[in-house]
């Protein structure tokens, strides 16, 4: 069998026995730096922003509603159920659905709306990231399918970057399937280095710092 | 050198486009790069190479345990690890799970590792349609070219050869705006996400304490080929483990630095397994292939064994002086650069390419920016030594070693040495430079016409330094 024959190659070529003890691996190598609430915000938006990424800093979460609303313009819209959006009344925008459980349902639609509408975990300021958990609030396609992603995240969940998330999320798969950085819009630049955005995911993005 | 291997060579030096293209695309990487890892844009970038160095050390030289760990908590996570010694065996499993579950059609988002077995090749040859989903990598395999370089595919492609293929291969108008020839492609693949039933991903890392596969990509077509299809297959290399999630933030920062300037990929995604209950979608099958294909050979050599730290970020091809004038397709395996010409000989072994270890200047930059700190040009002299011993069981190489030999006795013996450079500055003339071409008798031996070729000793000086050095 392939799998006894792999593992006692592998042993034979590192001089190991089975289920031998292993030396101790290097010290987890994790920094904090001091971040204050302020420059994560303002860190956080210019980073996207460099990424050809708009965004938008909203006071309170009915100014939040009103930015999505300018955003959507009155397009279709799959709105993820992350508790976070109900609150900040994006599921009564004209034109949002939400509520999906079904894999296939929201999948179909995923392929044909414009606007996909999600909160993010957690995200990264050093790098203008979002941090999107699969789970019954999160689907993965709502970020992915239609070519438009806007992301409403509140302030206090911006960490200072991946050694900060790291700390908090040491285990990711013991809370999901899937955990996926989102860090701009999609991108090529296979032919000639030109750079397109929008090739496979949403060619534009939204990010949208609440508080 | 194969004459394969030297035609391949000269084929790109004289073609004058395709130089440019090398030269354009690796100058823009190196300048990413570059910026991307200034003591302003990341202040401990040494010391994370250190560390990748350190965390990879450990991992490989108890790689066992790693798998092992990797395996059971795949496991725990609902999802299966299939341990395969080669491409047939890839093939074989890939091909009785589509026939299990009625699939027939897969999507692969970009993978070495398949290259390097053939995957579509032999799924096609089984009539199982294998679409590549990476927009460089949906090109090549239009083209039915291998990649040119281990992270842009096709740089060695004009727009206006794309639009050329694909009006010629999707029936499209011939579109030269690299927009238009995007979207021409988004549309075609989009399609095939959606009817996908199989999904094939090769793996960045693999983390044992997780059970994790993690993938890095800018376009979104990994993301859609491990989250459309009801069942995702990641085809991976035994060498890519870490040991634990944290282990990322290390690697994380250097990767996307390394390959492209980028402080993170547009997308990096962390799979565990299947979807889980009161997850709404995802896959409902995870399979992680694990395959050696030559990997524990190379593992057996602890003086070579550093060549598995390799993360795959390019950055020794950009910065190598060989490979931006000989280019991706030059090199005999699908592993091209500084990184290609050390790994294909322990894959493959000395004999498939005995030139490939030699075609290197040695000048060091491949070292200098790999960001787990491998030491290639090392390992490319063990190499050249390898090649040596082999020619010599064969009982070749005799005349070479009897120069050398003779070289070293001289060298060894200044009086002789001295007596020799006379003789030869007596011989040689003092203005013109190409003296030795000029002597018929030695351009009738062929490994000396290679030589002078392209060099000639220079005019002898009026004095040798030892003379100048005895007068001081």
């Amino acid at each position: 069998m392939s799998r006894e024959h792999i593992l006692h190659t592998v042993r034979t070529a590192l001089g190991r026995s089975a289920g031998q003890a292993i030396a101790q691996p290097p010290p987890v190598r994790l920094r904090l730096p001091e971040v204050d609430l302020e420059s994560r915000v303002t860190s956080m938006l210019s980073r996207v922003e460099a990424l050809a990424g708009k965004t938008h800093r909203a006071a309170t979460a009915e100014d939040a509603r009103g930015y999505v609303s300018t955003v959507l313009a009155g397009r279709s819209a799959v709105a993820s159920n992350a508790p976070f959006l109900r609150e900040c009344g994006i599921l009564s925008l004209p034109g949002v659905q939400s509520g999906f459980t079904d894999a296939a349902e929201l999948r179909a639609l995923c392929a044909t709306v414009h606007v996909g509408i999600t909160s993010a975990d957690y995200a990264l300021a050093d790098t203008g990231t979002l941090v999107m958990l699969a789970s019954p609030a999160e689907a993965r396609l709502i970020s992915l399918l239609p070519p438009v992603h806007v992301a409403l995240v509140p302030a206090g969940r911006i960490l200072s970057g991946l050694d900060e998330l790291f700390t908090i999320l040491p285990h990711p798969a013991a809370q999901t399937s899937s955990m996926v950085l989102i860090t701009g819009p999609s991108r090529t630049a296979d032919i000639e280095q030109i750079l397109v955005r929008g090739v496979h995911g949403p060619g534009e993005i939204y990010v949208v710092v609440v508080g | 050198m194969s004459a394969a291997f030297d035609e391949k060579v000269h084929n790109t030096l004289a073609d004058a486009n395709l130089q440019l293209a090398i030269y354009r695309a690796t100058a823009r990487l190196i300048d990413h790069r570059k910026h991307a890892v200034t003591a302003d844009a990341l202040p401990d970038y040494q010391e994370l190479r250190t560390e990748a160095n350190a965390i990879k050390r450990h991992t490989i030289d108890h790689l066992d345990h790693y798998l092992e760990q990797f395996e059971a908590n795949v496991t725990a996570h609902g999802g299966k690890v299939v341990w395969c010694q080669d491409a047939t065996e890839v093939a074989d499993f890939v091909l009785g799970l589509a026939k299990e579950r009625h699939a027939r059609l897969i999507v692969k988002s970009k993978s070495m590792t398949t290259e390097e077995i053939d995957l579509n090749e032999r799924l096609e040859h089984h009539h199982l349609e294998s679409v590549e989903t990476d927009l460089g990598e949906y090109i090549l395999q239009l083209a039915h070219q291998r990649p040119y370089h281990i992270v842009a595919p096709a740089l060695h492609l004009t727009r206006y050869d794309v639009g050329d293929l694909f009006a010629r291969t999707l029936g499209v108008a011939n579109e030269t705006a690299v927009e238009k020839q995007t979207l021409i492609a988004r549309s075609v693949l989009r399609e095939k996400f959606l009817a996908a039933d199989i999904g094939i991903s090769g793996a960045n890392f693999l983390v044992a304490d997780s059970g994790a596969v993690l993938l890095v990509e800018n376009e979104g077509n990994a993301r859609l080929t491990t989250s459309a299809p009801r069942i995702h297959i990641a085809v991976a290399g035994i060498e890519k483990l870490i040991p634990r999630a944290q282990d990322l933030a290390v690697f994380l920062k250097l990767l996307g630095r390394s390959a492209t300037g980028q402080a993170l990929t547009v997308y990096t995604s962390f799979l565990s397994g299947p979807r889980r209950t009161g997850e709404i979608d995802g896959p409902e099958e995870f399979y992680v292939v694990l395959l050696d294909n030559g990997r524990t050979k190379l593992l057996a050599d602890s003086a070579k064994r550093e060549s598995l730290y390799c993360i795959r970020c390019g950055a020794c091809l950009n910065h190598c002086p060989v490979y931006r004038k000989i280019g991706g397709h030059s090199f005999p395996w699908v592993y091209s650069g500084p990184i290609g010409a050390i790994i294909t000989p322990q894959f493959l072994g000395v004999k498939h390419e005995p030139a490939l270890p030699f075609a290197s200047s040695l000048c060091g930059a491949c070292a200098e920016v790999c960001p787990v700190k491998i030491d290639i040009p090392k390992i490319l002299l063990d190499l050249r030594a390898e090649v040596k011993q082999d020619e010599r069981r064969d009982g070749r190489g005799r005349m070479e070693r009897l120069v050398f030999k003779l070289w070293a006795w001289v060298m060894c013996h200044p009086r002789i040495y001295e007596m020799a450079a006379m003789v030869a500055a007596g011989v040689a003339p003092a203005e013109n430079g190409a003296w030795l071409r000029k002597a018929p008798a030695l351009m009738d031996v062929a490994p000396v016409r290679a030589w002078l070729s392209q060099r000639d000793l220079p005019p002898a000086p009026p004095k040798s330094f030892r003379e100048l050095w005895r007068k001081r």
